[in-house]
C-alpha cells in the first residue's frame, strides 16, 4: 500500500515537472463583444493555450454596453484587458491617447506583413492616421452589413405570381433600394400560413449606433460622402447633399411602410429575433450573424438566403468588424503580442473562418474554394470590396451621438425634414471639429 | 490606614461626573465630540462636498475625461451659455417636467385613494396591502425591461387588453411619439404609487378617532369631515411623499433607459439620460459638469422652497 502511494506520488511530482510551462506562462484577458464569433474565438484560442501554455480569459460584454464598458476601461487606463477587439471607430482615439500599442516594429520583427490581409480591412481596422502605414491592430474580424431573406417565401409560386402582377417584375433578390422597398411593401401585413408578417427589420436603435448604421446603409449607396475628399472636414454640400437627403427620406419611408409595429428601437438582436420568429421577410444585419442563421432551427438551411447591401447610385456597404489590439496598460504585453503572432498565421486564420469567424487574411479569402465554402461567403467578399466606414476620429463618440440623435429624431420621431436633420448634424459636427482643433 | 485612604480615594473617583473624569485624562467634551464627528465630516467632504466643488470648477473648462493629453482651458461661462441657449436642453427639461408632474399627480391621486380604502380595515386588507406594495420592491431596471414585453405590439398583454375594449390595432406604446411620454408615466405610476400609498396610510392612521367622533356629534357630513379633518391632517405626509417622489423622478434614469432608451427620437429623453450621454458617451466633461450644476441648483432650490412651505403647513 505504502509502496503504491509512493509510486503515485512520485509519478505526480514527475508529471508536474515535465508539464509544459502552462501555469508559469501566465494568462491573458481578451475583451470583446458577447456574440457568436466571440464564442468561436474562445474555441479557437484553446489551440494557443495548448501551444504556449498561456491561459486565456475572456471578457465579453453585450453589444448594447460594449462601447460604454470598454471605452471607459481604456479611458481610465484599466488593466482588465490585455487584448482588445475594439470597434474600427475607436482606432483614432485609442492611437492618439495611447490606449493601444503601436505594432509596426513588432510586425517587422516577426515578419507579419499587412500585405497578407485584405487592403480594405487593413485600412479600416489597423491604420491611424487613415491610410498611413502606422498599425495599431491586426485585422481580426471582417464584417459588413448585409441582408437575409426568407428564400422559402420568395420561392412560393402564389407569392411570385402576386408580386409580378403587382410590380411588373419577378420577386427575387433586390437589385436596388427601390426594389427592396417594393418587396417590403408586398410582404407588409400579408398573411402567410395564417400568420401576419411584415416587410423587413431594419436598424432603428437610439442608444448606441444602430440607427446610424441603418441610415448610412442607404446613404452610402446614394453617394453620400462625409466631407470633401480634397479638403478634409469641409462637410457643407457633402454630408447634406441632395443625395444624402434623398437617401435619408427613403430610409424613413422604408421605416414607415415596411417594418413591424413597434420596431422603433431595434438593432442587431431585435432584428434577429424578428427574423427568427418568422415576423419579417427580410432583415438587415451584420455578416457575423449569418453562420448562426444558417444553423437556426426555424430559419436555417435552405429557408434563408443572403444578399449584399443593394446599390442605388453606387455600390456600397457599411463596414463592421474589428481589429485586435494590445492594450498599452497591460502588464502582459509580451504574451499579448505572442497571441497576435499566433493569430496572424494562415492556418489559424483558416480555422477561424471554419469556426464561424470572418478572417481578413488573403490566404483564406482568395482561396478559390472560399466563395462556395458558405452560402454567404461570396456576398461577404463583394461587401468587403465596397465598404465605407463612419468617422474614426478621436472624437468619434461625440460625432456618433450627434448623428444618432438627429437621424432618430427625424426617422422615428418624425421631427422636421431630412434636410433640417442633416443641416443640424453638420452644425453639431462642425462644433465638434472646431473644439478638437480640426477646423 | 492605608487601606482606608485607598477606599476613600476610590469612592471619590466614583463620584466624579463622567465629563470631569474625561477632562482629567486630557480630553474635553468638545474633543470627544470632534473625535466622533470628524470621520463622518471627512467622509462627507471627500464623497459629497469635494466632488461638488470639483464639478463646479470643471464646468468652467473645456475638459474631456477621455483626452488625457489635451490642454485644459478656462472658458468662463461658455458651457453655461451654450447649454442655456440650446433648444435641445430645454426640450429635455420639458420632457423631465412632463414626466415628474404627471407621474406625481397620478401617484398622489391613486396612492391616496388606495390608502383611504385600505384604512377602512376591511377583511383581508393586510393581504391586499402586501400585494399592492410588491411593485416598489422590484428593481427599476427589471421593471423597465419587463414592461417592454408587456407593451410589445404583437404579443404584449397591454395591447391585448386595450384591443379587448376598443379596436386600436397594432399600436405601439413605446414606438409612438405621442404615447411614449405617457408610457414612462404609466410604468412609474405602477411602480411607485404604493410608496405614496404607504405614507398616506401612515398619515390617515395617525388621525385620532375622537376628532371624527366630535365632528359627527357636531353634525358634520362625511364629505365635510373628509375636507376639514382628513385632508388637512394628511397633507404634511402627502407633501413629504411628493418631495421624495419629485427628487427621485427628477433623477430617474434606469427604468426609462430600459423601457424606451429615451426614444422615439428624444420624446422620453430625460435630463438625466442626456447628461449621462454627454458625460460618458460623448465625453464632454466640462459641458456636462455645467449641465449637472444647473440641474443641482434647480433641484436644490426647488426642494428648499418646498421644505419651507412644508414646515408652514405643519405649523398650521
Amino acid at each position: 500500500m505504502f509502496r503504491k502511494a509512493t509510486i503515485l506520488s512520485a509519478a505526480a511530482t514527475l508529471a508536474a515537472l515535465v508539464q509544459p510551462a502552462a501555469a508559469q506562462e501566465g494568462e491573458l484577458t481578451l475583451c470583446w463583444a458577447a456574440w457568436d464569433p466571440a464564442n468561436a474565438l474562445q474555441e479557437l484560442s484553446k489551440d494557443f493555450t495548448e501551444q504556449t501554455g498561456i491561459e486565456m480569459n475572456f471578457e465579453f460584454v453585450p453589444w448594447t454596453n460594449f462601447a460604454d464598458r470598454f471605452l471607459n476601461e481604456l479611458n481610465s487606463g484599466g488593466q482588465l484587458c490585455d487584448l482588445m477587439i475594439g470597434d474600427s471607430q475607436w482606432l483614432g482615439g485609442s492611437a492618439t491617447y495611447g490606449h493601444y500599442v503601436q505594432l509596426n516594429d513588432f510586425f517587422d520583427e516577426r515578419g507579419i506583413s499587412m500585405d497578407d490581409f485584405l487592403p480594405a480591412t487593413v485600412y479600416a481596422y489597423s491604420t491611424w492616421p487613415k491610410g498611413e502605414p502606422q498599425y495599431w491592430a491586426l485585422p481580426a474580424m471582417g464584417d459588413a452589413l448585409g441582408w437575409v431573406y426568407r428564400r422559402d417565401w420568395f420561392e412560393r409560386p402564389e407569392l411570385q405570381e402576386a408580386f409580378a402582377a403587382e410590380y411588373g417584375y419577378d420577386l427575387g433578390v433586390p437589385e436596388n433600394w427601390n426594389q427592396l422597398m417594393d418587396i417590403g411593401r408586398f410582404f407588409q401585413g400579408r398573411e402567410i400560413d395564417g400568420v401576419t408578417v411584415y416587410g423587413m427589420a431594419i436598424y432603428s436603435e437610439r442608444g448606441s449606433e444602430g440607427i446610424t448604421m441603418g441610415v448610412t446603409s442607404a446613404m452610402y449607396p446614394w453617394g453620400m460622402q462625409y466631407d470633401n475628399p480634397d479638403q478634409p472636414y469641409d462637410m457643407e454640400g457633402y454630408l447634406n447633399s441632395p443625395e444624402a437627403v434623398e437617401a435619408l427620406e427613403f430610409y424613413k419611408e422604408l421605416y414607415e411602410c415596411c417594418t413591424p409595429p413597434g420596431h422603433s428601437d431595434a438593432y442587431m438582436v431585435a432584428n434577429l429575433d424578428a427574423y427568427r420568429s418568422g415576423q419579417v421577410a427580410m432583415q438587415m444585419n451584420w455578416f457575423a450573424f449569418f453562420p448562426g442563421i444558417l444553423k437556426d432551427d426555424n430559419v436555417g438551411g435552405d429557408v434563408s438566403g443572403f444578399f449584399v447591401n443593394p446599390s442605388q447610385n453606387v455600390e456600397a456597404s457599411v463596414l463592421g468588424g474589428q481589429g485586435i489590439s494590445v492594450v498599452s496598460y497591460s502588464d502582459n504585453i509580451d504574451q499579448a503580442l505572442e497571441y497576435i503572432e499566433w493569430f496572424a498565421q494562415p492556418d489559424v486564420q483558416q480555422q477561424w473562418w471554419e469556426l464561424g469567424g470572418y478572417s481578413c487574411h488573403r490566404a483564406v479569402l482568395e482561396d478559390p474554394s472560399f466563395p462556395d465554402s458558405q452560402p454567404f461567403a461570396g456576398d461577404f467578399l463583394v461587401a468587403m470590396s465596397q465598404v465605407q466606414d463612419f468617422w474614426q476620429e478621436p472624437t468619434y463618440a461625440e460625432l456618433l451621438q450627434a448623428m444618432q440623435k438627429r437621424v432618430h429624431d427625424y426617422v422615428v420621431a418624425d421631427e422636421g425634414t431630412a434636410q433640417e436633420a442633416l443641416d443640424q448634424l453638420l452644425e453639431d459636427w462642425t462644433y465638434t471639429f472646431e473644439d478638437d482643433g480640426k477646423l | 490606614m492605608a487601606e482606608s485612604t485607598l477606599t476613600a480615594e476610590g469612592s471619590r473617583r466614583a463620584q466624579v461626573p463622567v465629563g470631569s473624569r474625561g477632562r482629567a485624562r486630557g480630553l474635553s467634551d468638545r474633543a470627544v465630540l470632534l473625535l466622533f464627528i470628524t470621520p463622518t465630516l471627512v467622509l462627507l467632504l471627500a464623497i459629497n462636498i469635494f466632488p461638488l466643488i470639483w464639478n463646479i470648477v470643471l464646468s468652467f473648462t473645456n475638459y474631456r475625461a477621455n483626452q488625457p493629453g489635451r490642454e485644459i482651458k478656462w472658458i468662463g461661462l461658455r458651457n453655461y451659455e451654450r447649454l442655456l441657449g440650446s433648444e435641445d436642453i430645454w426640450g429635455y427639461l420639458q420632457v423631465t417636467a412632463h414626466f415628474v408632474c404627471w407621474s406625481i399627480f397620478f401617484q398622489v391621486l391613486i396612492g391616496f385613494s388606495l390608502a383611504w380604502l385600505l384604512n377602512r380595515q376591511f377583511r383581508g386588507h393586510a393581504f391586499w396591502t402586501t400585494v399592492i406594495v410588491l411593485p416598489m420592491m422590484l428593481s427599476p431596471a427589471v421593471v423597465g425591461t419587463f414592461w417592454t414585453y408587456l407593451f410589445q405590439p404583437q404579443s404584449g398583454i397591454f395591447n391585448y387588453i386595450v384591443n379587448f375594449f376598443i379596436d386600436a390595432g397594432d399600436f405601439s406604446m413605446i414606438g409612438d411619439v405621442a404615447l411614449a411620454p405617457w408610457t414612462i408615466v404609466i410604468v412609474d405610476t405602477w411602480m411607485w404609487t404604493p410608496f405614496v400609498m404607504l405614507i398616506c396610510l401612515a398619515g390617515l392612521r395617525s388621525i385620532p378617532e375622537y376628532i371624527y367622533e366630535a365632528a359627527e356629534v357636531d353634525g358634520a357630513s362625511p364629505w365635510r369631515q373628509f375636507w376639514t379633518i382628513t385632508v388637512p391632517m394628511v397633507l404634511p405626509f402627502l407633501m413629504l411623499a411628493v418631495l421624495f417622489r419629485a427628487i427621485e423622478n427628477f433623477k430617474m434614469f434606469d427604468m426609462v433607459v430600459e423601457l424606451t432608451s429615451g426614444g422615439p427620437g428624444s420624446t422620453t429623453e430625460l435630463a438625466s439620460i442626456n447628461l449621462k450621454r454627454e458625460a460618458f458617451e460623448s465625453w464632454k466633461t466640462g459641458y456636462s459638469a455645467a449641465f449637472a450644476t444647473i440641474l443641482f441648483v434647480t433641484v436644490f432650490g426647488a426642494a428648499n422652497i418646498y421644505v419651507k412651505f412644508l414646515n408652514q403647513v405643519k405649523k398650521r
